[in-house]
């Protein structure tokens, strides 16, 4: 018996495919009794992309990813880090202030650009880790207060700093250096946009934490903090250091969502940037079990059912909102599928446990010469 | 499959024990009587009447009522609210259900005010509130788990008073067991299981507890003796008037603790559970910052360093409560293996995890510790008590330790685990370990102690000769009482 065996592969495939299922049933239920077209519904999001959409698929999942990966760092040990949203804010704000003024040439502002936005992420995300282990104040509570402030900090920052873009009203940061702008892979053939350079950082990322998460004794001590916060004390985890460490790294990588925006599309920060991108994090991480293979999967679907909803309005005549309703049912339903998914295979293994060690007592002789 | 051809009968109106190692099946067999879990095959009848329990409000529903080891009450309640909690349709929540529970109270002689807050009651009061609270919901059949592992003799006695006065009432009792003195005085009939069948019922008049054990585990009854001391002069822990001030105004929790544990010696420290004990483990292994006083390893003042500092300066660690502080239930046994051990050889190869070489030493584990399991890569909770705790054992003594913390060592576990475990202590100790023991099984500390140390109100109150000392003297040295009960078994 091996870690990989495929009874636990089917467990961890068998989750998210009955919560597709179900939130494809609910879904259609909900069309039919507002009485919109069902199958032209299905049609449109379930047909096959075009290379340009592929892109933009592969785009928005990028992004998703780098938010997924920083909420799971968390999740891994139990911290709930709703804040991802505002401290990705803070962070392309930092970010894009400072890349505008491109004080270094090129691709070295690219890159401590991208040291200065976890700098500012990871700081945003340290006034919650000090709140909750000086204070006794539950992170979730605290980085829900923080996104508000950050949204209220950002906003009057930018207006500090801001350029103000001709013939329109929004206002953003300077925009970067061409120099310093990236303009994508052309991975996808046929299509005319490009895949966000950063996608590498994604990548690179998500080595990163599997690695760090699996591999190390930092990554040991953070799983078993996770999974038992009194053992893990026992056994000589500093919890309240491994709250800290992990906000802040949880923080840092909020801080990379927002970079392959900056600098491969937006190439500034302002009152149009995407927002949001946070919240969406946690469902993908959810969904993705914080499993770096899985988080991409999750990426990967939540953004395809974005840019397929796009065309629901002028296909099918129903507003592309609808797809919120899918994503929302498949958490739920993910959610309840994995716990009770998990419920069973802790009961299958302590039976079969039971079993097999039944069997092999009654082949070995008895040395104490026992009746039963 | 965890139990397989159980059966046997219980005549009303008796004390039924069921006796059996941990991972025997008895509890399993509680659940399925509980309707917490389905038996595959087999059935249950209640006066000749068969029944389907599909979950305990259908045993409720049947008069089973169960009374679980750790105990389900909310402290900030009064007895009143913690048995109407779940029942209100019963006798309300108001006068009816007070004169309800003084009736039963009063019929029983269970000797509780359904006024008093629960905080303020102990181990014993509170174990008669789970009964009351099982007989208010109209049981006929009693089942306790385990129920005497928390109290002293003295409550042990009481308990046993209670249920004599509850079969005379015409109520039937399943008291399940391994404390098989217990057993043989109170209980009318006596069905032993193993490996999950049955083996024998029997009338205690016609055994005696080593031929019950010898039933129970196919095997010789273990006994926790000494050997010759083995206790040098060589000061290995010692701590120096230790005070951990009380939440608020209240009390220390431990008042001026001054503990000397030499190599070869075996400290044990007997005292009923909230005396400060765990709180001292807490203090010794780095996990509480004491108000004040000195911890010394050796020569070595270790008060400030931290627990990781602490285990690997050498100080094994077998916690108390071994689901909650030594393992990691969801995680495979190798990974169970590293915990507590993040940072020493054969787990880490630098900051890297050495899997391969936890995994090798896993197996190594399981078989000097005779770790019955399938294989190292199946979750730590799907062993029994008595496997986990073996591998915690063979985990801790696998680091060459120069001290070892054992708090309940062999709470919970099976015989055999029992004195494989003892046999290491006793192996540990000849090697010059010093072990400082906290125990609540009174043999268990008198037969591997050196010296007997009681702890009552945070503060050391006594010290005794394992050689001279007995049960009942402990006991009323841990209740503070001036002299022990004259009444035993």
């Amino acid at each position: 018996m091996s870690t990989f065996s495929p009874r636990k592969l089917l467990l961890a495939v068998a989750a998210p495919v009955l919560a597709l299922v179900v939130a494809f049933l609910v879904t259609s239920a909900i069309l039919l009794l507002l009485g919109d077209p069902v199958v032209e519904v299905w049609q449109t999001i379930l047909s096959w992309p075009k290379p340009r959409q592929l892109v933009q698929i592969v785009n928005g999942a990028t992004v998703y990813y780098l938010s997924a990966v920083a909420v799971a760092v968390g999740f891994r040990m139990n911290l709930f880090n709703i804040g991802v949203d505002g401290q990705y804010r803070v962070a392309v704000f930092a970010g894009a202030a400072f890349a505008g003024q491109a004080w270094f040439p090129g691709p070295l502002n690219v890159l401590l650009t991208i040291v200065v936005a976890m700098v500012a992420g990871g700081l945003w995300a340290s006034i919650a880790a000090y709140l909750k282990i000086r204070r006794g104040i539950s992170e979730v509570i605290s980085t829900i207060m923080l996104n508000a402030i950050a949204t209220g900090v950002v906003q009057w920052l930018l207006l500090k700093v801001a350029v103000k873009q001709q013939g329109s009203n929004t206002i953003s940061t300077k925009p970067i250096p061409e120099s310093s702008q990236l303009s994508g892979l052309g991975l996808i053939p046929g299509a005319t946009n490009k895949v966000y350079t950063l996608i590498l950082l994604a990548v690179l990322v998500g080595v990163l934490y599997w690695f760090v998460i699996n591999k190390t004794r930092f990554g040991f001590d953070l799983r078993a903090t996770g999974r038992s916060e009194s053992a893990a004390v026992a056994s000589g985890v500093k919890v309240p250091r491994m709250v800290v460490t992990t906000m802040i790294a949880s923080g840092a990588l909020a801080g990379l969502i927002g970079m392959p925006l900056l600098f491969g599309q937006d190439h500034s920060y302002g009152t149009t940037f995407q927002a949001g991108l946070g919240f969406a994090g946690i469902g993908i991480a959810l969904l993705g079990r914080n499993h770096p293979l899985g988080i991409a999967a999750a990426a990967l679907l939540w953004s395809f059912l974005d840019v397929q909803s796009n065309a629901l309005q002028i296909r099918a005549g129903v507003a592309s909102e609808v797809v919120f309703i899918i994503q929302g049912v498949i958490l739920f339903a993910v959610v309840i599928a994995y716990e009770l998914i998990r419920r069973a295979d802790v009961r299958l293994e302590q039976q079969r446990v039971a079993r097999e060690l039944s069997a092999t007592r009654s082949d070995a002789p008895t040395p104490e010469g026992a009746t039963a | 499959m965890a139990n397989k051809d159980i059966g046997f009968k219980v005549r009303k109106g008796t004390v039924h024990a069921i006796v059996g190692e941990n991972g025997a099946g008895k509890s399993t067999l509680m659940k399925i009587l509980y309707g917490v879990q389905r038996p595959d095959e087999g059935t249950i009848q209640i006066d000749g009447r068969e029944v389907h329990l599909h979950s305990p409000s259908d045993a409720i529903a049947e008069g089973i009522g169960m009374v679980f080891q750790h105990f389900q009450l909310a402290d900030n309640f009064t007895v009143l609210e913690n048995v109407v909690l779940g029942a209100e349709k019963l006798h309300g929540i108001g006068e009816d259900a007070r004169a309800e529970i003084r009736r039963i109270s009063d019929d029983y002689g269970l000797d509780i005010e359904p006024d008093a807050l629960v905080a303020d009651l102990g181990v014993g009061a509170r174990q008669r509130i789970e009964i009351l609270k099982v007989l208010y919901r109209g049981a006929k059949i009693i089942i306790l788990d385990e129920p005497t592992a928390v109290l002293v003799p003295q409550e042990v006695d009481e308990l046993f008073d209670n249920l004599r006065e509850l079969k005379s009432e015409g109520l039937t009792v399943l008291f399940i067991s391994h404390k098989l003195d217990e057993v043989l005085s109170v209980a009318d009939s006596i069905t032993v299981i193993r490996r999950g069948t049955t083996v024998d019922t029997v009338d205690p008049s016609s055994v005696n507890a080593r031929q019950l054990a010898e039933l129970m585990v196919g095997a010789e009854l273990p006994t926790p003796q000494t050997e010759e001391s083995t206790v040098t002069d060589r000061v290995v822990l010692r701590t120096e008037d230790i005070v951990l001030a009380g939440v608020g105004t209240g009390r220390n929790v431990l008042d001026g603790i001054s503990l000397t544990i030499h190599a070869g010696e075996v400290l044990g420290i007997a005292g009923v559970e909230g005396n400060g004990q765990a709180e001292l483990v807490e203090v010794i292994m780095g996990m509480r910052e004491p108000t004040s006083g000195l911890v010394f390893l050796g020569d070595t003042d270790i008060s400030d360093w931290r627990t990781r500092e602490i285990r690997e300066a050498g100080v094994a660690y077998i916690p108390e409560d071994r689901q909650r502080h030594a393992l990691l239930l969801e995680a495979p046994l190798w990974e169970n293996r590293i915990l507590g051990h993040q940072t020493e050889e054969p787990n880490v190869r630098g900051f890297i995890i050495n899997a391969a070489g936890a995994k090798a030493d896993t197996e190594r584990i399981v078989k000097e510790y005779d770790v019955r399991t399938p294989s190292i890569n199946v979750k730590a909770g799907s062993l029994s008590g008595g496997n986990q705790q073996k591998l915690i054992v063979g985990r801790e003594m696998s680091h060459q330790p120069k001290v070892l913390v054992a708090a309940h060592p062999t709470r919970g576990v099976d015989v055999g685990a029992q004195s494989s475990i003892w046999d290491i202590i006793r192996q540990a100790r000849r090697d010059g370990l010093a072990v400082l023991l906290i125990s609540a099984d009174l043999e268990e500390l008198i037969g591997l102690s050196d010296t007997i140390e009681v702890i009552l109100r945070g503060r050391l109150t006594g010290t005794f000769d394992p050689d001279t000392v007995t049960a009942e003297d402990l006991g009323a040295a841990m209740t503070g009482a001036a002299s022990g009960p004259e009444e035993t078994r």
